[in-house]
């Protein structure tokens, strides 16, 4: 690893001074620390308030226990659609070609810009009650995941895309050249090279889908045990007064959100470790 | 004939949760005509809530920027410990519920929580600007930072360390050499938190209060409009919101560098 070190060498004596950056560093460390460690260890402080038998009690909460499973299982068919569709978009928005491709890329930008909110109502308008389709999916679960698939859309296309512009077609050639189906040289080729992305986009569309409130809320009906997810739920503890059960529940999905966190950059060294080889 | 298969399969799943939807907001919210929908935006509620918006992102945005550009410095020039604590933190907002980050607001600057002292002393951060102003900060935090740090490990140390040789002071190291090469990263990083900081609704929604005229954001408008029966309100409202989305997209693809 001689070029790490001198990596590193050449990283210490950088082009700024070292006083730029120490002040760099405690201006980052400050700002991260007062605006997002400092709410968070207040909210984990507030979960433990009067002690872990208090928290477990709030946190298995009938009605936390049902959101917290409707929510979990919604996430994974929910990352499990978008790791297919996802995977099939970046495929054909990278190896196809039609009229109004660019159009068809740009637009799967929009789950990022567009505020939460509209889209729930955008979802409501056209499959709830009053659909010009006459489907009406509004306070279901089928609603609930069509709302989760609609925000959580680019992660994967996003993730996959530039891997997926980068791989060398010669590669694919010589395997059906010598034989292989289209399926196999999928299996075999592309898709083993595919897959650190496909599972880093899937673990961030599942946080979201974890997580997601805005686009949710309209659609979802929030009734108790049938269709109220997780975040609505701490939300409703919130409005309710109960702050303690709202800051128990979130702090178990604090921790899935590490966890994937933890996943994701797990994914992110076995692509590097793929590119060196 | 699987081409085919595969590219109609993918573009029937985009337009079914994507596109329909958002152009059916649009049919809706123009279907009494233009003249209705311009009445249902231009009420003072409507108004006060779109100025109120877009202040706490003039807010916000300049100071992620800003500090976005230190953060990504200091992980990819520092080397220090815990320079990897410090990574992970930057994600955090990506990966967590906006409605906990809002929990965590309340529980922190409440009654009773570490700093709801403030609140005594005449500062008041709930239910008020300063809360709404922090809410958006942390969900919109991480987006320069992540646009600029692959950028600055790009294009290495060398042409600052010859500044550097020859004569230039650190910030004019900074101002010449570093900041130009970021500059596009840096501008759509700045778009992607504006997005973020405009349409933020959960984060924002529990710590705000949510007083018409007062404390309520556009996105907070239009589920009170919608809750209220005033449906024209919230496709009108909704439209403004949609439109300023595309305007997003659009700048992002004249920013994308061009690779390929």
């Amino acid at each position: 690893m001689a070029t790490d070190a001198v990596v590193v060498e050449r990283r210490a004596g950088a082009g700024w001074s070292r006083a730029g950056g120490d002040l760099a560093r405690g201006v980052a460390t400050a700002y991260l620390s007062l605006v997002v460690l400092l709410p968070l260890a207040a909210l984990v402080w507030s979960a433990r308030g009067s002690g872990l038998a208090e928290f477990w009690h709030q946190a298995t909460a009938p009605e936390a226990v049902a959101a917290l499973e409707l929510t979990l299982g919604l996430a994974a068919v929910c990352a499990l659609v978008n790791a297919v569709a996802g995977t099939a978009t970046a495929w054909v928005l990278v190896r196809d070609r039609f009229p109004g491709k660019g159009l068809v890329d740009a637009v799967i930008d929009l789950p990022f810009a567009l505020p939460t909110i509209v889209a729930g109502l955008t979802l409501l308008a056209l499959y709830g009650p009053g659909s010009p389709f006459g489907v009406d999916v509004a306070f279901t679960r089928l609603g609930i995941l069509l709302a989760l698939l609609f925000v959580t859309l680019p992660f994967v296309v996003r993730a996959v895309q530039p891997v997926l512009l980068e791989l060398d077609e010669e590669m694919e050639e010589a395997a059906a050249s010598l034989g292989a189906r289209p399926v196999g040289v999928f299996r075999r080729i592309v898709f083993p090279n595919l897959l650190p992305a496909v599972l880093s986009g899937v673990a961030l569309a599942f946080a979201r889908a974890v997580g997601e409130f805005g686009a949710v809320v309209l659609i979802s009906g929030n009734v108790p045990y049938k269709t109220e997810v997780s975040s609505v739920y701490i939300f409703g503890q919130l409005q309710s007064g109960n702050g303690s059960g709202a800051a128990a529940v979130s702090v178990l999905l604090l921790a899935i959100a590490l966890g994937v966190l933890l996943a994701i950059g797990g994914f992110r060294r076995w692509r590097t470790r793929y590119d060196r080889v | 004939m699987s081409r085919y298969v595969l590219r109609f399969g993918v573009l029937g799943y985009v337009a079914l949760v994507l596109l329909v939807p958002v152009g059916f907001v649009f049919y809706r919210a123009f279907e009494h005509g233009f003249a209705h929908a311009w009445q249902a935006v231009t009420t003072p509620e409507a108004l006060h809530a779109l100025a109120l918006t877009l202040l706490i992102a003039a807010i916000a945005v300049p100071v992620n920027t800003i500090v976005g550009v230190i953060l990504a410095l200091a992980l990819v020039r520092g080397r220090f410990a815990g320079r990897g604590v410090l990574n992970a933190v930057v994600d955090l907002p990506l990966a967590i519920s906006p409605v906990i980050v809002g929990l965590g607001l309340v529980l922190l600057y409440g009654r009773g929580g570490w700093l709801g002292g403030l609140a005594d002393s005449g500062l008041k951060i709930l239910f008020a600007l300063p809360g709404m102003v922090l809410a958006t900060m942390f969900v919109s935090m991480p987006f320069v930072v992540r646009e600029v740090v692959p950028v600055l490990r790009e294009i290495g140390i060398e042409q600052e360390q010859a500044a550097e040789t020859l004569g230039a002071a650190p910030f004019q190291v900074f101002r010449r050499i570093t900041f130009p090469a970021i500059r596009g990263a840096v501008a759509y990083g700045v778009v992607l938190t504006t997005a973020r900081a405009i349409g933020e609704f959960g984060a924002v929604s529990a710590v705000s209060g949510n007083v018409e005229g007062k404390t309520q954001t556009l996105p907070l408008y239009v589920k009170a409009q919608f809750d209220g029966f005033d449906t024209s309100g919230a496709y009108a409202a909704s439209v403004v919101l949609a439109l300023i989305a595309i305007a997003v997209v659009v700048s992002l693809r004249v920013l994308q560098p061009k690779e390929h």
